[in-house]
């Protein structure tokens, strides 16, 4: 037990003392969560929109009323004829046009149909597609309520999104940073640390020495448990205050979860550093063999579902697929563990092979 | 008892028989056969890539032999690792220390490692501080220090759980004159002790420091003796014209 205190006491020191490595790892939870939250939005708001309205009447007043009240959009003008909106798109000071034909309010009346033509600027497709459902939503209520009832049967589609009824997208990427950040701080400080001692030759001190190695990589990462859990809790603590992301679950159940995946995670760095040679090869192998795919290939940026098939069947090897599951199960849905029992086991599963497979890479010592 | 150890039994503190270490079809070690009596101080020489490195990593644990059998302190280092650890110190031609520690930490957490206790550490600091000088570098990073104080400090690390051998590879290289020769004295004092010491060169000066020397040549051992009888035994007036025989049996001297 105490060549093991002695260890992880030395590990310790080394992290607080290279400041810079230790500020860029409390930092990091905290600016992601603001990089994601303000800067990589998917959700849109103050869309500048014009309304072409070439006869004003009741109704239309009413339709715009709706548009300028509402805070995904921002009504730039409104013109009596669509000439002006080419250049408008084109230099973008407009995203989209609500273009309404002629004699509204009378067509409402008789029960025509009614013509209205949606311009969306399309150049990003996914803010493009969400913008295209903001103002359908708008033109259809708009739509229901100027149609009178005793018109006949109406049938209203009443939509509602659960577990993130306002489509808030820092809802969505708060677990899938957790699982990132925790990549770095576990499996990438890892895997640098224990190839940092093979470089200066540190380890062959180590190995010669009676320290069982179980005891030098078990308090070589202790350490790093800490800082892994302190993570977590930043970027919780960061998203709630910033973003009032929720909580629905238990954060008991939060936290355990995030210790099993800062567990698979350090067992990543460790098969990465028995493997890696040098600091430099362990980094490039932690982040384009575990950030690029934690990434792309957890349903963290892109949906699982839109990935080509081979790419799916690959994510199921992704630990942050499964650790996704589980946070976002847990921060949205109030999930227990009834219901994240198969998730949790895989991770459980997965992390035991990692350890495995790290541990007799490092008994056979060094040759 | 948690650490220290001398050998076991009154025999030789390093025994190696028709070592062997094979890497592919490559044989590095080829069967080489030797003994180093208690506090002896046992020069392992020879040209880049003879084998020297290799011989002495099967020794300390860190590689196993493909044939053959070696005892270090009474143990045998295939079957026994765990014991052969905790009678050995190592030290490498890196002078291997935790550059962002302190001079008192790396001795406390070796010390630690070894199992020592905290008074045993606290005393035996002390007296390594005192030894090279270090008291007034206690508290500083091991970064800091200069190279000829970190090679001694790397050597009292080596010693300090009191081992009944030590291993030291090319141990004065990048040091100045001086330092080599302060460094030297250490290793007497070892040896003085009843440690034993098996020590890797280049420095053929060096050689003749030792009680007694191995030549090693494509992985066989070529020559073994004192220095003196060494010398005599291939009628060269000194180590520099040996190892030049030997290595390069061609070449004119």
């Amino acid at each position: 037990m105490r060549p093991f205190l002695g260890f992880v006491r030395k590990e310790t020191l080394h992290l607080l003392r290279d400041r810079q490595t230790l500020a860029i790892l409390i930092l990091l939870p905290v600016v992601q969560v603001l990089i994601f939250g303000f800067a990589v939005r998917t959700d849109v708001r103050e869309i500048p929109i014009v309304v072409v309205d070439p006869t004003p009447d009741v109704a239309t007043l009413e339709l715009r009323e709706r548009v300028a009240a509402s805070e995904r959009f921002r009504l730039v003008a409104v013109a009596p004829s669509t000439r002006e909106l080419d250049s408008q798109f084109q230099e973008g000071s407009v995203r989209q046009a609500l273009v309404l034909p002629r004699d509204v309010e009378r067509r409402l009346g008789r029960g025509d149909t009614l013509a209205v033509q949606l311009l969306t600027d399309g150049s990003d497709p996914n803010t493009g597609g969400i913008m295209q459902g903001y103002a359908t939503a708008v033109l259809r209520r708009w739509h229901a309520d100027a149609t009178p009832a005793a018109r006949g049967l109406r049938i209203e589609v009443a939509t509602r999104m659960r577990f993130n009824p306002t489509l808030e997208s820092a809802h969505l990427f708060v677990p899938g940073l957790v699982a990132f950040v925790l990549t770095i701080v576990s499996a990438l400080m890892t895997a640098i640390s224990i190839t940092r001692e093979k470089e200066t030759g540190t380890m062959e001190m180590l190995l010669v020495s009676p320290i069982r190695p179980a005891a030098i990589v078990a308090g070589k990462v202790t350490p790093y448990i800490v800082l892994g859990f302190v993570s977590v809790l930043l970027v919780l603590v960061a998203a709630r205050a910033v973003f009032e992301v929720p909580l629905q679950g238990s954060l008991l159940l939060l936290l355990a979860e995030s210790g099993l995946y800062i567990v698979t995670s350090l067992a990543l760095g460790i098969v990465i550093s028995t493997r890696a040679p040098t600091q430099r090869t362990a980094m490039l192998a932690a982040l384009a063999g575990l950030l690029m795919p934690t990434l792309m290939l957890s349903g963290f940026i892109f949906p699982l579902e839109s990935l080509p098939s081979p790419l799916q069947a690959l994510s199921h090897i992704v630990p942050a697929r499964w650790f996704l599951v589980v946070v976002r199960g847990i921060m949205l849905k109030g999930a227990g563990l009834p219901t994240l029992w198969q998730e949790t086991l895989i991770l459980a599963g997965m992390t035991v092979l990692l350890l495995i497979a790290g541990s007799r890479r490092l008994t056979i010592r060094l040759d | 008892m948690a650490h220290g150890g001398r050998s076991r039994v009154s025999g030789p503190a390093i025994d190696a028989r028709a070592l062997t270490r094979r890497f592919g079809t490559f044989t590095a070690v080829d069967g080489i056969s030797f003994q180093v009596e208690r506090g002896e101080v046992f020069g392992f020489l020879g040209a880049n890539g003879a084998g020297k490195t290799t011989a002495m990593r099967m020794l300390i644990g860190l590689l196993a032999p493909s044939s053959g059998s070696a005892t270090v302190a009474g143990y045998d280092v295939a079957s026994q690792a765990e014991q052969v650890r905790r009678r050995i110190g190592y030290m490498s031609q890196r002078f291997s220390l935790y550059e962002d520690l302190t001079v008192r930490e790396n001795i406390t957490l070796f010390g630690g490692i070894y199992g020592l206790s905290n008074r045993d550490i606290a005393e035996r600091t002390g007296q390594i501080l005192s030894r090279i000088g270090l008291q007034r570098a206690a508290r500083e990073l091991v970064r800091e220090i200069p190279l000829g104080w970190k090679q001694q400090l790397a050597f009292c690390v080596a010693l300090l759980h009191r081992p009944a051998v030590v291993f030291l590879d090319e141990p004065t290289g990048g040091v100045d004159p001086i330092t080599r020769r302060r460094f030297w004295e250490l290793i007497y004092e070892a040896g003085a002790e009843g440690t034993s010491v098996l020590v890797t060169t280049h420095y053929l000066d060096e050689a003749e420091y030792c009680n007694r020397i191995s030549i090693m040549v494509d992985g066989a051992i070529a020559a073994m003796g004192t220095p003196s009888d060494v010398r005599r035994g291939l009628g060269a007036a000194t180590l520099d014209e040996v190892f030049l025989r030997l290595t390069r049996p061609g070449a004119a001297v």
